[in-house]
Order: structure tokens, then sequence, then C-alpha cells
């Protein structure tokens, strides 16, 4: 009965052609405005490290005071002087500090020119915490880190750069005029949104290229190249004043495996704030926070809200469609009155009716999410228009996506088609027959 | 015309759900629309927003020091770096620019206050740092005080602020602190225990962002006479001789690496003109003007389209009893201004609930984006455009309706 029906379904959208094209289009530009608008918030609203994003969380500490902070909140980093107690205090299983840096490598073999290199200072644990997948060697160890040895672990992409893809670790780069040891190289990885360094990036950038120890870093005075928050005066001349002042540069994160690791890492942020403020260097009660994964996102708000203004924009957009749908479909079925009284009067139940236009709403449906596919496609393709550029290309036309669409487009439809089946459904037989 | 309102009234109750679909789908295209109107007239004035710059002509180059220099080694490199740059032969001006440049989306700023000891800072401004050539490579227009002279030019270290005691601010800045209009000549503190003395006031000089904190501070800039020796790199700005800005774009990073290989400039965007960084910095404003402008589009052909589909069913399911009205007298303009009439009717209850929608969603957005109120302008204007555009698409059905024969009448009974 379901291929009869589907057939009867194709045989009547080839009846009113102009009605069904315009039916057929609205579903289209509806699906496929809110399918675009849709991949575009589902890539940028991801959970970024969905197996540990709940045991990974990133401690802040008010440096700032009640008349200086964020509106009640501490600010979104630390200072060195806290992130060095955090680090040093080592009560989350694992844990690390990271600032974002920027060097050369000079030129060698056949390049005549130094090539820019973006690239985090982070501690050891950085590689265990976040998954970080290698493609040779690892990433480095504690000790490494209290050795403040010259290693560093780079992507494979500057491996390709540099040596042409091959296994490089043990082998020597020249970065800012120093020496470093390739202790491992990565795959791809740059995971989006970039939920590690939100203080730095709005979440969506290029993968970084090399990973060095944060001590080795520190000894090389090097500077971070990512934002720098001061308050009050900023008086220092020198490094060491730098490293001493309210500047908030340094992230922190910590992974802690269950709720009473986390409940303990809470209790320990408080009575460390607590004994800022009895030494004097906190005029203020403890102020501090600590952020899961996802709640960082939201509170950093990761998702741009054009996304989510466009997304919406799009799904009334959709609505609007739907209900131009349900009106055409009543004209469309309305206008069959005589044929729906011919087959009831022949026999054909109440409930045969209404299957029967379900499915034939459900072919306008499945012709409707071709249509918004083939626009989805484009819209995807187009997406750079109307996106900026890191984000744009995070867009992508997907299995899912395209399942996503013809589902959305013909469930929709169904459901925009139950009133006006349930309308022919009821058509009186005895009337129509009376007045054909 | 009044005479036709009950009986239309009467008919309609016989078309409860075709009556309210149409206008179910008036009210919800009304509140869409004229939100999307909204935000397609407040992105495109973000797009418009001046800069104070001369953007025809100059262009900014991103250099990043390779190696290991000390702060004294790059400060004698930039000195050395814009000299050459004033050299090319298109080249007019050219000057080191540190703290971001005007519209490259984020950078330097600080909070500026009256007295030394203040705590809730007087307002925010954003700090470029460069020297005496900056004004002119910009193209900044003076209209009070004057330049800074090249013996207050000193090299900064990046982890070494000395405020410098001379500063020249933007007009917005300036009267922002000083409402009464004498600024020149005053002091002031950001974030500094000395203050900087204004010496010089220029007409615009757009924030380098464009965000709601930008806004908020909209046109509030101050410019430091110093070079800011950052180990990381720096910007050099370049204004061209009118019309040479493609080729001093290509002159410059050769003259650059004449001086010194040790330095990356990305042969990709490493050296952009004003065109290109104006795209960058509003191309999200940019972008949800277009998809606003889409989506209002399309959703004003579907709607009347619909309007089209449902009324030319009406019409047909009607034939007999407009072929009874104009065999009993009713002319062609009758039932064309039953037609007519009853969308309007119709719209008119759409519009109404749509604009209270409308309201809704702007005073969400409010809250929700920060956005600003809406003001009933845009409401009016889409009250009129989808009553119109109502009437237009009912216009072919009803003249179809119009056309019926009373001959009609007589048929099939």
């Amino acid at each position: 009965m379901f291929a009869y029906y589907l057939e009867l379904g194709l045989r009547s959208l080839r009846r009113n052609p102009a009605l069904t094209a315009l039916m057929v289009m609205a579903i289209g530009f509806g699906v496929a405005a809110s399918m675009t608008t849709y991949s575009v918030f589902r890539a940028v609203s991801g959970n970024p490290i969905p197996d540990k994003s709940a045991q990974l969380f990133t401690p802040l500490i008010d440096n700032w005071g009640p008349q200086q902070n964020n509106q009640g909140e501490p600010p979104d980093a630390l200072d060195y002087v806290d992130a060095t107690a955090l680090m040093r205090a080592h009560e989350a299983k694992r844990q690390t500090l990271l600032y974002q840096v920027q060097m050369s490598v000079m030129p060698g073999g056949n390049r005549d020119l130094p090539l820019a290199a973006n690239g985090y200072a982070v501690y050891g644990d950085f590689f265990p915490m976040f998954e970080v997948p290698f493609q040779y060697g690892s990433g480095w160890s504690t000790q490494d880190d209290k050795a403040r040895s010259a290693d560093v672990v780079i992507s494979d992409e500057l491996n390709q750069k540099l040596f042409g893809g091959v296994d490089s670790v043990g082998r020597t780069i020249n970065l800012n005029g120093h020496d470093y040891r390739v202790v491992g190289v990565t795959r791809h990885w740059n995971p989006k949104p970039r939920f590690f360094d939100l203080f730095n990036t709005g979440g969506f950038k290029d993968a970084s290229d090399f990973y060095m120890p944060y001590t080795r870093a520190l000894d090389l005075k090097m500077r971070s190249v990512g934002s720098n928050s001061c308050r009050g005066k900023i008086t220092y001349t020198t490094w060491e004043d730098f490293l001493q002042s309210n500047c908030v540069w340094v992230t922190a994160w910590v992974e802690l495996d269950n709720p009473a690791a986390v409940a303990r890492y809470r209790h320990f942020l408080e009575s460390y704030a607590a004994d800022q403020q009895k030494a004097g260097r906190f005029a203020w009660a403890p102020n501090v926070r600590l952020h899961d994964v996802m709640q960082w996102l939201d509170f950093r708000q990761v998702v741009p809200p054009e996304s989510r203004i466009s997304l919406l924009v799009a799904l009334g957009f959709f609505v609007i469609c739907l209900v131009n749908t349900i009106g055409l479909l009543l004209a469309k079925f309305m206008r069959r009155a005589g044929e729906i009284g011919v087959r009831r009067a022949l026999g054909a139940s109440r409930r045969e009716i209404y299957t029967q236009y379900l499915i034939e709403a459900g072919t306008v449906g499945l012709a409707g999410g071709v249509l918004g596919l083939l626009l989805t496609a484009a819209g995807v393709a187009g997406v750079g228009v109307l996106f900026p550029p890191q984000i744009a290309k995070l867009a992508h036309l997907d299995f899912s996506l395209v399942g996503l669409t013809l589902l959305v487009a013909i469930l929709a439809t169904v459901l925009a088609a139950f009133y006006p089946a349930w309308r022919a459904a009821h058509v009186q037989p005895a009337w129509q027959l009376k007045s054909n | 015309m009044n005479m036709q309102i009950k009986p239309i009234l009467i008919a309609l109750r016989r078309h409860k759900a075709g009556t309210f679909l149409i206008a179910l789908q008036i009210a919800l295209t009304l509140a869409i629309v004229c939100n999307a109107l909204f935000i397609i007239h407040q992105r495109l004035a973000n797009l418009s927003e001046r800069s104070g710059v001369d953007e025809a002509n100059v262009f900014v180059i991103q250099n990043q020091w390779a190696g290991d220099r000390t702060q004294q080694q790059i400060d004698a490199q930039m000195q050395a770096d814009v000299l050459a740059l004033r050299q090319l032969p298109g080249v007019r001006d050219a000057a080191p620019i540190s703290g971001g440049y005007p519209l490259r989306g984020g950078g330097w700023d600080n909070f500026v206050t009256m007295t030394p000891d203040q705590v809730k800072p007087t307002t925010d401004s954003a700090v470029y740092l460069g020297d005496e050539h900056l004004l002119d490579t910009l193209g900044l227009r003076l209209i009070a005080g004057r330049n800074f002279r090249s013996d207050e030019v000193h090299g900064m270290g990046t982890e070494q602020v000395i405020i410098p005691p001379v500063v020249i601010v933007s007009k917005a800045l300036a009267e922002r602190l000083f409402p009464d209009g004498s600024a020149l000549g005053k002091s002031f503190y950001a974030m500094g225990s000395t203050p900087s003395t204004i010496i010089g006031i220029v007409d615009l000089l757009h924030r380098q962002g464009a965000s709601q904190w930008d806004k908020a501070h909209a046109g509030q800039s101050l410019i430091w006479p110093a070079r800011l020796d950052d180990v990381a790199g720096t910007f050099y700005v370049v204004r061209a001789k009118p019309g040479q800005l493609a080729a001093a774009m290509r002159e410059a990073p050769k003259a650059l690496y004449a001086q010194s290989r040790m330095r990356i400039i990305d042969p990709k965007d490493g050296i952009q003109d004003y065109a290109e960084i104006r795209h960058r910095v509003f191309d999200s404003d940019r972008g949800m003007a277009i998809l606003m402008g889409i989506i209002s589009a399309v959703l004003l052909a579907i709607t009347a389209a619909g309007i089209v589909g449902l009324t030319s069913f009406w019409v047909g399911q009607r034939r007999k009893q407009i072929g009874v009205r104009r065999a009993l007298g009713a002319t062609r303009h009758d039932i064309l201004s039953y037609f007519l009439t009853e969308n309007l009717l119709i719209g008119i209850a759409g519009v109404a609930v749509g604009t209270v929608l409308a309201i809704g969603i702007n005073l969400w957005m409010v809250t929700r984006f920060e956005m600003d109120r809406m003001s009933m302008a845009y409401v009016g204007v889409g009250v009129i455009v989808l009553l119109l555009l109502g009437q237009g698409s009912v216009l072919a059905p009803a003249l179809r309706a119009s056309r019926v024969s009373p001959v009609e009448a007589t048929r099939s009974v």
C-alpha cells in the first residue's frame, strides 16, 4: 500500500506543478537556510574534547579585587605569581601552565629566509592532559620541566616543512638563535574551539607549530605574544618587576578525575586565596573559579553572537516556510475533495485517506529535501561570504548533515501535513457526491 | 467598500484555517523582516565607520623579527627600516606603529584617570605608539596643538613601560576628558604614576578594534611618542604618493629585506592595504548584512507566493458563488475589491500580531545579544511593505475572480 500511495503522491505532485514547485521551494529554501547556518553553529559550538571535557578545569583567582575585576568575576587568566604557586602546589593529578609564544626558525638547508612559528610554552603534562596525538616520539617528562631542557615538540606541518615529514625525533632545530632538540612530532592537532587558550584566541586559529617547556621559555624571558591585561598603575621596568605585577597572561589547566578531587581542588584554591589575604597581598576575600571545559567555552562566549542570531533567524524563516506549506497543502488537498468523496464512498477508511495524504506530503518533503540539499551544499560552499574565514572554513557538508537535511525536510513537511490531511480525511462523502 | 466588510468577515469564518495561516505567515514575516532590516542597517553603519586614516594610500607591513636581538639592536633596525621606506620613490612617508593600527581588530588600550590615585577609571583609550612621522603617514588631521618633535620620541622596551610626558589624543578622547573644550595643554594619567600632557589633538583616529568594548569608547585614542622595541616584531605604516600604492607595496618588502634578511614578512598577509584591513575587520558585519538581506528577500517572496497560492484556491472554490453574485448584479470591480478587502483585513490582523512579535523579538535580542533597541520606524516600514505585498499578491487571483462569468452560476447545479 505504501508503494501505491507513494506513486499516487508522485503523480499528484505533477498535477499542479506551480503549487508543488512553490511548496518544494519553500521547504528547500527553509531547510537550506537552517542547515547552512546550523553547519556553522555545529562547528563552533561543539565539544572539542568530549571524553575529558568534564575532567579538565581552568582555575581563576581574583588578583584585582572587587573594584577592578570584571564586574565581580576574576580576570580570565592568572598573573605569574599565582600561576607559579598553583604549579608548585601540585594539587591535581596533572597540571600545566601555558602562554602563547612566537619564534622564528632560522634559515638552513634550502631555505634562505627565516620561517615564522607560533606555539605555546607548556608543561610536560599538557600532552597527556589534552590527549595530543603523536606521530613520532612523545612529549617531555616532569624531569625535563625541572631541568628546563631545550626540548621542543613540533607539529606535523612544521615537520613537513623542515624535515620533509620524516621521523625527526632527536634532530635539532634553531629557534630564535637557540638550538632545541625535537622530542616529538604531533599528528595534525587543532581542537576547535581551542578550549585551552580562550584568553588569547577567540577559539579558532590555525594549528600551532610547536610546544616548548614553559620553564625554558621563562629562562629566555620570552614574553607572551598573546593578551596581557593589567590594572592600576603599570610601573614595571624590568622583566622581574613584570613577573611580580598584577598583569594576567598565564592560563592554567588541571585534570581532576572525580567530584571529590574537584571539591578538594576548589577548597585548595579558596585556602590559597585566603592565605594571600592573610599575607596582605589581597585586600579582599577569596574570589576563585574553577570552570570545566564546557563551562569555560560558555563563559568566554566562544560561539559568536552572529552564529546564534543567524541560526535563530534561519529557523524562524523555516517555520514561516512550514506555515506556508500548511496553507498550500490545505489548498492542494481540499481541491481534491471530490476525489476523496468517491474513495470514501467506495469504502476507504478515514485512516487510509489520512495515510495517503501524509505520504503524499512526504514526497513533497523529499523533493524539498533534495532541493534543500543542493542549496545547503551551495550555502556551505559560499559560507565564506557570510562568516569570517577562520569560522567559515569549519563548516562542511558531511554525511550526517546530508542525512539531517533530508530527514528534517521530510519530517517537517509530514508534520505540516497533519492538519491538511486530517481535513481531507474528514471530507463528507455524501456532500461531495451530491454536488458533483 | 465599508458595506462589504461584514459579509467578508462572515465568509472568512468559513475559512478559519486558511485565514489563520495567512495571518500567521504575515505576522511571522513581519517580525523577522523588521529585525533583519534593523540588523542590516546597524551592520552597514559599522561598515561605513570612518577611521581618520588616508585609506586610499596607506598600507601596513607586519614585520616579525627573526633571531635573538637585543632591545638596542631592534631600536636601531627600526630606525634604519623606516628611513629606507621613506626613501622609496613611491612613498610619501613611513613610520613604525605599535599597539596595533586603526581597524586592526584589537590591540593595546589603557584605562585613563584624571588623578594618579583614582581607582575607578574615567574612561578607556586605545594606545598607539609611533614617531613624529606617524601623523603624516596615517594622514591624520591635527586640529589643535602640534606634532611630536623628534627629540620627544624614544625607544621603549616591552617590560619597561615609561609613560611619555607628552601625548597626542583624538578629539573624541579630548572631549570625553575635558568636555569644556580646554583639553590642549591639560594632562591625564594612562595607568602610569606620571601624567601625560596633551600637546596635540587629531580630528579622528579609530581604535584598533570594532568590538562592543570599542564601541562603548568609540574614537577614543591616544598616541605616545615612542618606538616599542618588541622582540616579537613591529608594524610599519607606509603612505604612498597618490596613485602609487601598488608600486609602493611591491617595493617596500624588497627595501626591508635589503636592510636585513633576519625578519619575516608573511607573503600571504604580511602586507595589507586599507581595503583589505577594512574588509577583514568588518567581515562578520558584512556577512550578517548579506545573510539577513537574502533571508528577508526570500521570505517576502515565499510569503507573497503563499498568499497567491491560497487565494487562488479560494477563488477556485468560490467560482460558483462569484458567478451567482455576478448574475445578481455585482460588477467586476465589486468582486475585485471583495478579494482585496478580504486580504487587507487578514493583513491588518497579521501585522497587528506581527508588530507585537517584532518588538518582542527585538527586546529579547537586546537582553540576549546586547543589541540596541529597534526604532519603531522599522516596524512602520515593515507593516507598509507587508500590506502592499499582500495586496500585490492577491491582485492576480482577484483579477481572475473578477473575470468569472455570471454563466458559472448556472453550471453543474
